[in-house]
């Protein structure tokens, strides 16, 4: 399959492998933080930290949009289910999801209209062949996803579409990266930046880690040859004791990011003075909220949204696993009480979530992996 | 059976309610099966928990099967929900080594359905069980009130006797043993998400039901006795069949990864969904554990069936870690690869 058999070569991966062993310094330890969730699946996915030498130590990093889902969003967001005449359209993951009162599938087993969408234009298109309903889409993810919701808003509006609404909960990664570099318990070398989320902001908004926090950060793709090859650059830049914003996925992340894109977040969505992150706290302007010249494409609007804060289960440690400072391993909760099937954390939902990749790929090595800090 | 004598660790069924999920052939079907179903019933047959139940009926070892049939849409690319009926029974019956010889089959019908679509599916019932060898012995027919099921639903019990070429018993599973696999996986359920229309997602795929007993026959005649467990991967997929397989013969399966057969669209469809086609199920497929001495022959055999031109030899059984199914990545990574989790598929047979 081209464009993935490439970046999947046995050889070239063996390559790189033997590269980064040659490189490392074999008495220092290098943590380096992939930030993406995307990241962290293939990690799994592919048994990448199999390949990787003992004294590189990979770190899941918060850029999972499930995950750093506050509950009281959650709960927000499926109550909109509860109305008359709604449907209420999210992504799989999402319905997965545990509330306070259960989750997104449970209430649809016992008969709310909720639908799985594989994009928020067939939550439009539902709007349009149900005119009698509301139809609500349940709107999470990064700049990755943002600038679709943010494009279906546009066409709503310009085909006059009014039955059809956004809950939005896109956020913004800067900021969380921000949080994590600020907080005293985490002590990184470097990232590997987050390549789908750059597509779309390019590579700019990394430099103030390069500059004020002199940690190197290697903008990555998802197949395996990309992810050890930023981890190859990343080694070289501390080895050599700089810090730059390298872009390894050069061949779909444009430096200045996708001009188009950007413009159609700016039009719609403007940032919210604080939100809520799971794990990591409130971080002031770090999330989107519809504007108000789209008001009526906005759900928190339309509907009565109760706005509730719900503290996780005080035994679940998902702010320590999502900041990196603890395994998912190390979590009380880990493979007993929380599990796919049934998780009490969001973590353990996506297939993106650290928690969720740890237990699908890599139960066994539970015990033999090195505790995190 | 030795299975029979090992004590099976009890499931709870807590579930408040049935979701989709439990239909989904992954974890939840089997805790409503084993927690909820099951005890009700226990005896010693029931408790195996295979794809059929075997016992003796006047002295011959009968092999015995039921299925239920709810596929939406009811036709899609290679097949519809008729073909289903008869060749997923036949095949529950085929990796239970035995050949189907009589089938019944009961239809629910929702008023309101043309007489045209009930007429094709009948007909696709009787090419399906014409090319399987099988006849339609008996039924019923119920119809439910319109907006009920979907158009039609569809339940075949088949019965066959055991062929004494077979001895199968997943307590023979051991270390060594080499696990095959007849072909392609995924095409079944990715081509049933593609014809449900709702994503804008177009691949030349087709469904891949098919009777598998010309391959079971030809298994039996190569190395018969070699054979010690067959299961045809249909909902969960092929991940669910071995990790089910490693849970109840108490053995670890490695998978080279790279060897397992995968069409080009449906591997670029998994790609594109995030799917794991591990977990997708397969309506002409099966998985055989062999004696490693008798593997390369078994392989040949497959090979040597039209249609069988694929099949592979993708892993092996090993003791440790018990109760595992582990992936061999090309690169050297291993990976534990769980059973189906949810319910990514709804409704595919």
């Amino acid at each position: 399959m081209k464009y993935v058999d490439e970046y999947r070569d046995p050889v070239l991966i063996e390559n790189v492998a033997r590269e980064i062993a040659r490189t490392v310094k074999p008495a220092r330890h290098y943590r380096i933080m992939e930030v993406c969730g995307g990241h962290t699946h293939s990690i799994y996915r592919h048994g990448l930290r199999d390949v990787l030498p003992e004294n590189i130590e990979l770190v899941h990093g918060p850029g999972c949009p499930v995950c750093v889902l506050p509950t009281g969003r959650v709960d927000d967001g499926l109550s909109i289910a509860d109305g008359d005449d709604v449907i209420l359209t999210c992504f799989g993951d999402m319905l997965r999801v545990p509330g306070t009162r259960g989750t997104a599938l449970e209430r649809k087993a016992r008969g709310a209209d909720i639908r799985m969408v594989y994009s928020p234009l067939d939550a439009l298109k539902l709007a349009q062949t149900n005119p009698s309903k509301q139809v609500c889409f349940f709107a999470i993810g990064f700049e990755t996803t943002a600038p679709s919701t943010a494009l279906t808003i546009l066409r709503a509006r310009a085909l006059g579409v009014e039955n059809f609404s956004v809950f939005s909960n896109h956020v913004t990664i800067v900021p969380a990266m921000r949080a994590i570099l600020d907080s005293p318990r985490m002590l990184l070398d470097g990232f590997v930046g987050p390549g789908h989320v750059a597509t779309i902001t390019g590579c700019r908004p990394y430099e103030f880690v390069a500059r004020d926090y002199g940690k190197p950060v290697v903008v990555a793709g998802f197949e395996p040859l990309d992810i050890l090859q930023a981890i190859l650059m990343v080694v070289r830049q501390l080895n050599a004791g700089e810090a730059r914003v390298e872009n390894e996925y050069a061949r779909f992340v444009p430096w200045n990011g996708n001009g188009a894109a950007l413009a159609a977040l700016e039009t719609v969505f403007a940032l919210r003075p604080v939100f809520e992150w799971r794990g990591l706290g409130f971080i002031p302007e770090s999330a989107f909220e519809v504007r108000a010249d789209f008001a009526t494409w906005d759900a928190e609007r339309r509907f009565a949204v109760p706005g509730v804060r719900v503290t996780d289960p005080s035994a679940a440690q998902c702010g320590e696993v999502l900041t990196g400072s603890l395994k998912p391993a190390q979590c009380r909760l880990f493979g007993t009480v929380c599990s796919p099937e049934r998780p009490v954390g969001a973590l353990m939902v996506s297939s993106e979530g650290a928690c969720a990749a740890h237990y699908r790929y890599a139960q066994r090595a539970a015990e033999t992996e090195p505790a995190g800090v | 059976m030795a299975l029979a004598e090992r004590p099976r660790r009890r499931v709870a069924f807590t579930d408040e309610r049935i979701e989709m999920a439990h239909g989904a052939g992954g974890k939840a079907s089997r805790r409503l099966v084993e927690g909820l179903i099951a005890p009700a019933f226990a005896n010693p047959i029931l408790d195996t928990l295979s794809d059929a139940a075997v016992f003796s009926l006047g002295g011959v070892r009968v092999a015995t099967t039921a299925d239920g049939y709810v596929v939406r849409p009811l036709r899609f690319p290679g097949g519809s929900i008729g073909e289903l009926a008869i060749n997923g029974t036949v095949n529950d019956l085929a990796v239970s080594g035995a050949r189907a010889r009589a089938l019944m089959a009961t239809f629910v019908l929702e008023a309101g359905i043309e007489s045209e679509i009930v007429r094709a599916e009948v007909a696709a019932m009787a090419v399906a069980a014409e090319r399987a060898g099988v006849a339609v012995v008996g039924g019923d027919t119920k119809v439910v009130e319109h907006g009920l099921c979907d158009g039609m639903y569809i339940t075949t019990f088949g019965i066959g006797e055991i062929d004494p070429r077979f001895a199968l018993d997943p307590g023979s599973v051991r270390s060594g043993d080499r696990v095959l696999l007849s072909g392609p996986i995924g095409s079944h359920g990715i081509t049933i998400l593609l014809a449900r229309g709702e994503l804008d997602l177009e691949a030349d795929v087709r469904s891949d039901t098919r009777s598998i007993w010309p391959f079971v026959d030809a298994l039996g005649d190569a190395c018969g006795s070699g054979v010690r467990w067959m299961r045809d991967p249909t909902r969960g997929g092929v991940a669910t069949a071995l990790n089910e397989l490693a849970r109840d013969a108490n053995v670890a399966i490695v998978l080279d990864e790279s060897a397992v057969p995968l069409g080009t669209q449906v591997r670029g469809a998994c790609e594109l969904l995030g799917l794991d086609p591990l977990h997708i199920a397969n309506e002409g497929q099966f998985l055989a554990v062999v004696a490693p001495e008798r593997a390369a022959q078994a392989l040949a055999a497959l090979r040597a069936v039209a249609g069988g031109e694929a099949a592979a030899d993708i892993g092996e059984v090993r003791a440790q870690p018990a109760r595992t199914l582990l992936g061999e990545t090309p690169y050297g990574g291993v990976r534990a690869i769980d059973m189906l989790v949810g319910d990514p598929l709804p409704r595919i047979c």
